[in-house]
């Protein structure tokens, strides 16, 4: 077989821990979004900095941080023990934890720019037509913030896929559980088994380039059909 | 414009400063953090203006990295197979040295290692076990071979959890992260990590001896620095602190 059985699974763990991130981070950013996109508060600056911070800060510091904050003396580390879930570091949830910190700008940044370029005006519009806030946003906004939400939704996956610091400092390198593609070709080059590391890091080279490939094609399509409606 | 000469200037010193005295850059595996830095201070000491950095690393990465040309001069692994590997190789402008043995414990920062044995770690109190990768750290593989030799690696197989090299084994230890881990003796007797937690001696008979051994890399060969700080190694104060931090000396094994 061209791939170890533990490669496939090392892939196969990274594509699911990139889906569920890209599913928090669609219920969790969207919000978030709307609230900078919309706000005039004077907190909106320091909060929008505050989500940007993964773009600049190193990954080990993050990581760093996140292993102490979810060990057993941390405050998430407190929470998580009181709700007898146990400790996150070296499990999935705490690398899902990790990750949508960890790729939180990439979703809201691009959902922050939809949703500014739509404005308030068809909101306003269809509030005077009798739909209330809500449905306003669901029937008016999100259809329109579509390729937003495409954009974001593809780059978090992507970043999430590529994540490797992070995940170095709080995975513990568990088989299917914290062994991501990443750190699996760091292990295969460390282990000097340099043909599966070609194998893998190539897979990783054609899928990053598909997934930019696919943005820049989708994209224009899909702000002429924003601009259209 | 000012500003510019003047930074300009700046850059120029620094260069012609450090043009005179001679540098090297020495990459030691990860378990010998606290004893290379002792060695370090004593030898700079003796040769002021010289500089002597030295990077820590998993001994697997180094050997890797080397071949790639990286800039190191000398280069002391956990494992002499990498060194000989580089040998073989030609990548080496000395012989290979064996400089210790090293010895693994268990270690704790919540229980008392010292009333432990390996079979404790059936208890299912623990949940989670650091040792470092087995795959590459030479540590993580004599953590394998003594577990699997009193026959618990399967039985405690879910427990595990892999650092990149053995410092990260024992950070992830020491926040608590784990309960217990299997680490280098020579990182529990440092004073940093001695204050925290306490160790039991992992059996010489449970695993293959740790043998560790360096060389002059081929791009240290000119350097009269490199070569200086390879005999520094056998010095009595070197011996010393290689003591001090639990690393056997190769030499006294053999009965020189």
């Amino acid at each position: 077989m061209f791939l170890t059985d533990s490669d496939i699974q090392a892939i196969w763990l990274t594509i699911r821990l990139a889906m569920v991130v890209t599913f928090v981070l669609l219920i969790v950013g969207t919000p978030i979004a709307w609230w900078l996109a919309h706000s005039k508060s004077r907190l909106k600056g320091p909060f929008g900095a505050v989500i940007a911070l993964p773009l600049v800060l190193p990954p080990s510091v993050l990581g760093f941080y996140l292993l102490l904050a979810m060990g057993p003396n941390g405050p998430v580390g407190h929470l998580t023990r009181a709700l007898g879930i146990g400790a996150l570091p070296f499990t999935f949830w705490g690398l899902v934890l990790a990750s949508v910190f960890y790729s939180l700008p990439f979703m809201v940044q691009p959902l922050q720019n939809a949703f500014e370029a739509i404005g308030d005006r068809p909101l306003e519009v269809a509030t005077t037509l009798g739909a209330s806030r809500l449905d306003a946003f669901f029937t008016v906004a999100l259809p329109l913030a579509r390729p937003g939400f495409l954009t974001a939704s593809i780059m978090t996956f992507a970043h999430t896929v590529g994540e490797f610091g992070v995940v170095l400092m709080i995975g513990g390198n568990v088989p299917g559980v914290t062994r991501v593609a990443s750190v699996q070709i760091y292990d295969h080059v460390e282990a000097l088994e340099y043909a599966q590391a070609h194998r893998m890091a190539a897979i990783m080279l054609i899928f990053s380039f598909l997934v930019l490939l696919a943005l820049n094609v989708l994209r224009p399509d899909a702000f002429k059909m924003a601009r259209r409606d | 414009m000012g500003l510019f000469k003047l930074l300009f200037a700046t850059c120029f010193l620094l260069m012609a400063t450090t043009a005179h005295a001679e540098r090297i850059t020495v990459a030691a595996a990860a378990d010998l953090k606290f004893a290379m830095d002792e060695i370090v201070t004593g030898f700079n000491k003796i040769h002021s203006g010289d500089e002597v950095q030295v990077v820590y690393g998993s001994s697997g990465k180094f050997h890797t990295q080397i071949q790639q040309g990286a800039p190191y001069d000398l280069f002391f692994s956990a494992d002499i197979g990498f060194p000989r590997e580089l040998a073989k190789q030609g990548q080496s402008a000395s012989e290979v040295k064996p400089y210790a043995v090293g010895r693994i414990v268990l270690w704790s920062a919540v229980v008392d290692a010292t009333k432990m044995t390996l079979y404790d770690l059936t208890n299912p109190k623990i949940t989670k076990i650091a040792i470092a990768n087995p795959k590459h750290a030479p540590y993580g593989k004599r953590a394998e071979e003594a577990l699997k030799a009193v026959g618990l690696w399967e039985k405690i197989q879910s427990k595990l959890v892999f650092g990149e090299n053995i410092a990260q084994t024992a950070q992830y230890i020491q926040s608590g992260n784990t309960q217990v881990g299997i680490i280098a003796l020579s990182l529990a007797l440092n004073p940093e990590l001695a204050k925290k937690g306490r160790y039991y001696l992992i059996p010489e008979n449970l695993h293959n001896p740790l043998e560790q051994g360096y060389i002059i890399t081929k791009r240290g060969a000119n350097k009269p620095l490199a070569k200086k700080f390879a005999e520094y190694m056998d010095s009595k104060q070197v011996r010393g602190i290689m003591m001090k931090y639990g690393f056997a000396l190769p030499a006294e094994k053999v009965g020189k």
